[in-house]
């Protein structure tokens, strides 16, 4: 055999493939020769931080990732666990935060388009999408731009392809001025008995390319996506790639044509990495080896290398092994749908990857290492220093209640996100049971009666204050906003964005959060199924604020009786549902209205989380609870607030409990409450029954009439409310940069 | 009522059609590819869908106007036959010359989904007979090239002839800009051919059709076009 080594391998060479001189040293003894280029392309696309996990899979290792009803657990395309009735459902979140900030509509449209695939390869339709994305501070010149672009992409996308976006989160602060984040999530729906893996199976079987034909886009897009930021990294805008729904959209119905007709040994999708990174899982997780014919690729452009193709991160495209027999079929199935189809190469026994291009071995590894042997770092991490607990009494109070709630309920951080959700198609497929705007969305599953409850959440800043409570609390609030419209949270995926693992106290604060989010998904029975790590979103060597996106999938049996937050009718009982102490540590009020962004974040409860949780749900089954809603961000009457502008009906409120600073009570940001509305016939039954079970519970008020009136303060009216709750955004975006 | 739903490449709401469709008449609607040369027999009504047929990256709806299947719907509708179709399709329906005008894109500049209220401007039609004529009905749009468009002389004969069936509205029926939510001329959401058996419509009847799911104001729409054809038979 011979491998030609023109050009040759220069330190310079191995650095600008983002190799470490020790890692391009273990390269070396792994294939006891120099690499050619188009094999050193290979190392440095599997062993980079996006593909390889490598700072971050040591401390993955310790998640909870399995129950009864996990059906595929972290390592495969997207988590699947089972609902009942051989339906299963598969899911995953993954961020494209880089190429988004470079080229925002393609980075987020190629986004949406990567986590769509992740689904459909597994077998699944697609049937909701939701995202969570992060923004710099407004007045930063560029968070308008990047907005508008990112937001149009992952509508485009989502929109043409015909998948209902239903959910998500969009913030803005200061520490995403040069590193936004864009986390896309999808959700489809399988027969539970026909999942489809990647790993491949049978020596000598047809390894089919699907899809789009590939181009020069995207090359080393995942070495990009590992690899800190500077002033000149709009220079790489050659590296984000442009996505193309239409094909995407066939690509999904011919590849579930092809399921359907029992046609598919394995599948992968060609995501990060493109074909390097699809064709060795395949081979790697069936104990095969795997042989690539350049020849065969359909290309887009003329005379690519082989370098170019195996690096090439062109969109829409997939790798397949076929049953022999069904190549025809298969074959014809795909051409209906105009789609490119080429046998490119075949399964071998040897355990090797080899490439051939023009006739000349291009590259030849040992398959299994180069993604078991992919370096695993333990990088020093030290825990994030406590900062103080912040006593309520010590905070004066700059505007009256009334006066804050007014201000807060139109913040960036609290203001009605209407104007990105009604760029995304929410109500294609006829199942959307409840839109964005409440606390979880409600997606019908077929005909029902079952519905999901799907959420995404973090709140970034008590991730930074305290990462192992930051990390409880995201996952906490995925299970209120579940529970709060009915559903039973089952599993979750997370999104991993954090800075440079290389400095220890980002490490620090990757392991902290993990930590929180185990105990948490312990404690709510809710283990991880998949997910995806974004290190180095650092510009100039300021890191983002640490946020762990988590999505939670929940389950409602009967979705006619999923609650909503509005205020259904006047004269209802108001209670309050949880312990409030009145926490203003981190809180939204003592950030936006005292101008302090600091203390320590609220602590989490997980045990009070679990049993609240459980009440709130069984009122909600029960039919006792007429409206529901989580208490998060701006604390307690911000949620009332919400709940009064949803229903158009305002509220009598209690003054504040005398023990407590009024501000605390109505602003702080304690964990594990909830309101809920109930008919005062049911009053009597709902307070003793919770005070037999022991859950702190109260009455704080009754809904009616057209304002918000709290005992002592001046009525605020809901339609002022309503429109300061939507203005800020929209006005926002229509102003002039 | 024997429908016929068209799936385009890139159509994506055929699906919600075809259930809607299910739902209201009782009978499966015959799924026809593109690429078909006839019509299924007995079709007594042609559905063409939402979506974006072959990615819309020219003009909207005009690579679908030209396939092979719009041949067999032109001639069923030159023969009187009914053609239903909503927001890609109304979009496809112009482009085939089966309606005047164009769909520009939305006045905003920007896709919009929410639920829009609609004026139901006469009920003596088989695309309206299922509602009273002045009737309010609130269903979804989600578009982002909605926007309706057409020479002066040719808005003149649709208002002239009574060929505006929806139109964009205040939640009691008042017509004006405030409620025009992409623009249209004229708040047009839904206009008809000459002989009237040609609907094209932005807005989504077909996710407005259950009571579980929170409404049931597009439903009128398919019951009608049900009893009439009902009747016709």
């Amino acid at each position: 055999m011979t491998i030609s080594n023109t050009p040759a391998i220069t330190p310079e060479l191995v650095a600008s493939h983002g190799l470490k001189p020790d890692e391009y040293q273990r390269i070396l003894e792994l294939i006891g020769r120099e690499p050619t280029l188009t094999e050193l392309g290979i190392f440095s696309a599997m062993w980079n931080e996006h593909c390889s996990y490598k700072s971050s899979r040591i401390h993955l290792r310790g998640l909870p990732t399995k129950a009864p009803w996990v059906l595929q657990g972290p390592g495969e395309n997207a988590g699947v666990i089972d609902i009942g009735d051989n339906q299963a459902v598969v899911f995953k979140m993954e961020s494209h935060n880089h190429p988004s900030f470079i080229e925002p509509y393609q980075g987020a449209t190629t986004g949406v388009g990567g986590i769509l695939r992740d689904v459909f390869t597994m077998g699944a339709r697609p049937i909701a999408c939701l995202n969570a994305l992060s923004f710099g501070a407004p007045e930063h010149p560029k968070t308008r731009r990047l907005v508008s672009g990112v937001v149009a992409g992952v509508g485009g996308y989502g929109n043409s392809f015909g998948v209902p976006t239903v959910g998500g989160q969009t913030r803005f602060h200061t520490r995403y001025d040069g590193n936004i984040l864009v986390n896309a999530m999808a959700v489809g729906l399988a027969d539970a008995d026909k999942i489809f893996l990647a790993a491949a199976s049978g020596v000598g079987m047809p390894i089919v390319y699907l899809g789009s034909k590939t181009g020069r886009d995207g090359i080393h897009g995942a070495s990009m996506a590992s690899a800190e930021f500077d002033d000149a990294s709009e220079e790489k805008r050659p590296t984000v790639q442009v996505g193309d729904p239409f094909a995407e959209k066939l690509l999904l119905e011919a590849c579930l044509e092809i399921m359907a007709n029992d046609c598919v040994i394995a599948i992968q999708d060609m995501g990060a990495a493109g074909l390097t990174c699809s064709a060795v899982e395949m081979g790697a997780k069936g104990d095969l080896g795997v042989e690539l014919d350049l020849d065969k690729v359909p290309t887009r452009e003329t005379g690519m290398s082989a370098y170019e193709m195996m690096l090439s991160e062109s969109q829409e495209r997939m790798l397949m092994v076929l049953k022999p027999e069904k190549e025809q079929l298969a074959e014809q199935i795909f051409k209906k749908w105009g789609l490119d189809f080429a046998i490119v190469g075949y399964t071998t026994p040897t355990k090797r990857f080899v490439v051939k291009h023009g006739g000349q071995v291009m590259a030849d590894l040992p398959i299994k290492e180069l993604g078991d042997e992919a370096p695993l770092y333990d990088r020093p991490h030290i825990p994030s220093p406590k900062l103080p607990v912040i006593h309520a009494r010590e905070i004066n109070a700059p505007l009256s209640i009334a006066d804050a709630l007014e201000k807060l309920i139109g913040t960036p951080e609290l203001c009605s996100k209407r104007w990105v959700w009604e760029q995304y198609d929410h109500v294609i497929g006829g199942n959307t049971v409840q839109r964005p705007g409440g606390d979880a969305a409600v997606v019908r599953v077929q005909d029902g009666p079952k519905g999901l409850a799907l959420t995404v959440d973090v709140t970034p800043r008590y991730c930074e204050a305290d990462p192992v409570e930051g990390g409880k609390q995201a996952v906490a609030e995925a299970y209120r906003n579940v529970t709060a419209v009915g559903g039973k949270l089952l599993a979750i995926t997370d999104n991993l964005n954090f800075g440079n693992p290389e400095r220890p106290e980002i490490m620090g604060q990757l392991v902290g959060c993990l930590k929180g989010i185990s105990e948490a998904c312990i404690a709510l029975d809710s283990p991880i199924v998949s997910g995806n790590v974004s290190l180095y979103n650092e510009t100039n060597g300021r890191g983002i604020l640490p946020t762990p996106s988590i999505g939670g999938v929940g389950l409602l049996d009967d979705f006619t009786k999923s609650a909503t937050l509005a205020f259904k009718a006047a004269g209802e009982a108001i209670l309050l549902i949880g312990e409030t102490k009145g926490w203003l540590g981190q809180s939204v009020y003592l950030r936006d209205v005292c101008g302090r962004e600091e203390g320590a974040p609220p602590p989490v409860d997980l045990a009070a989380e679990k049993r609240n949780g459980d009440v709130v749900r069984g009122m909600i089954h029960a039919g006792t609870a007429t409206a529901v809603h989580d208490v998060s961000d701006g604390g307690l009457l911000v949620a009332l607030a919400e709940m009064a502008i949803a229903g158009g009906i305002g509220a009598t409120l209690d003054a504040a409990p005398d023990a407590t600073v009024p501000q605390a009570w109505w602003f702080g940001e304690d964990q594990a409450r909830y309101v809920v509305t109930v008919p005062q016939q049911q009053l009597m039954t709902v307070l003793s029954k919770l005070k037999t079970i022991g859950v702190p519970c109260q009455q704080i008020g009754v809904t009616g009439g057209a304002t918000l009136s709290i005992a002592g303060e001046r009525a605020i009216e809901v339609k002022a409310l309503a429109t300061a709750h939507e203005r800020w955004l929209p006005a926002y975006m229509n102003a002039a940069n | 009522m024997k429908s016929a739903v068209l799936v385009f490449p890139g159509i994506n709401r055929e699906r919600d059609m075809a259930r809607a469709l299910k739902l209201v008449s009782g009978n499966d609607a015959a799924m026809v590819w593109h690429a078909d040369t006839e019509l299924p027999k007995g079709t007594d009504l042609v559905v063409v869908p939402g979506g974006f047929s072959y990615g819309d990256y020219l003009r909207c709806g005009a690579i679908a106007a030209r396939a092979p299947v719009m041949d067999a719907v032109r001639k069923f509708a030159a023969d009187g036959g009914l053609v239903l179709g909503v927001c890609n399709g109304f979009q496809i329906l112009c482009e085939s010359g089966l309606l005047p005008g164009v769909l520009m894109r939305n006045a905003g500049l920007k896709f919009i989904c929410r639920d829009v209220h609609l004026r139901v401007e006469r009920n003596d039609t088989p695309f309206t007979r299922g509602y009273q004529a002045g009737q309010v009905i609130t269903v979804p749009v989600a578009h982002g090239e909605g926007n309706y468009e057409a020479d002066e002389e040719t808005l003149k004969r649709l208002e002239g002839e009574g060929r505006v069936l929806y139109r964009y509205c205040s939640p009691t029926g008042e017509v004006g800009e405030a409620h025009n939510i992409n623009g249209a001329a004229a708040s047009i959401a839904g206009i008809v051919s000459e002989r009237g058996n040609v609907l094209g419509m932005m807005p989504h009847p077909e996710n407005h059709v259950e009571d579980i799911m929170g409404s049931t104001d597009g439903r009128g729409l398919f019951a009608g076009l049900a009893e009439h054809l009902k009747k016709a038979a």
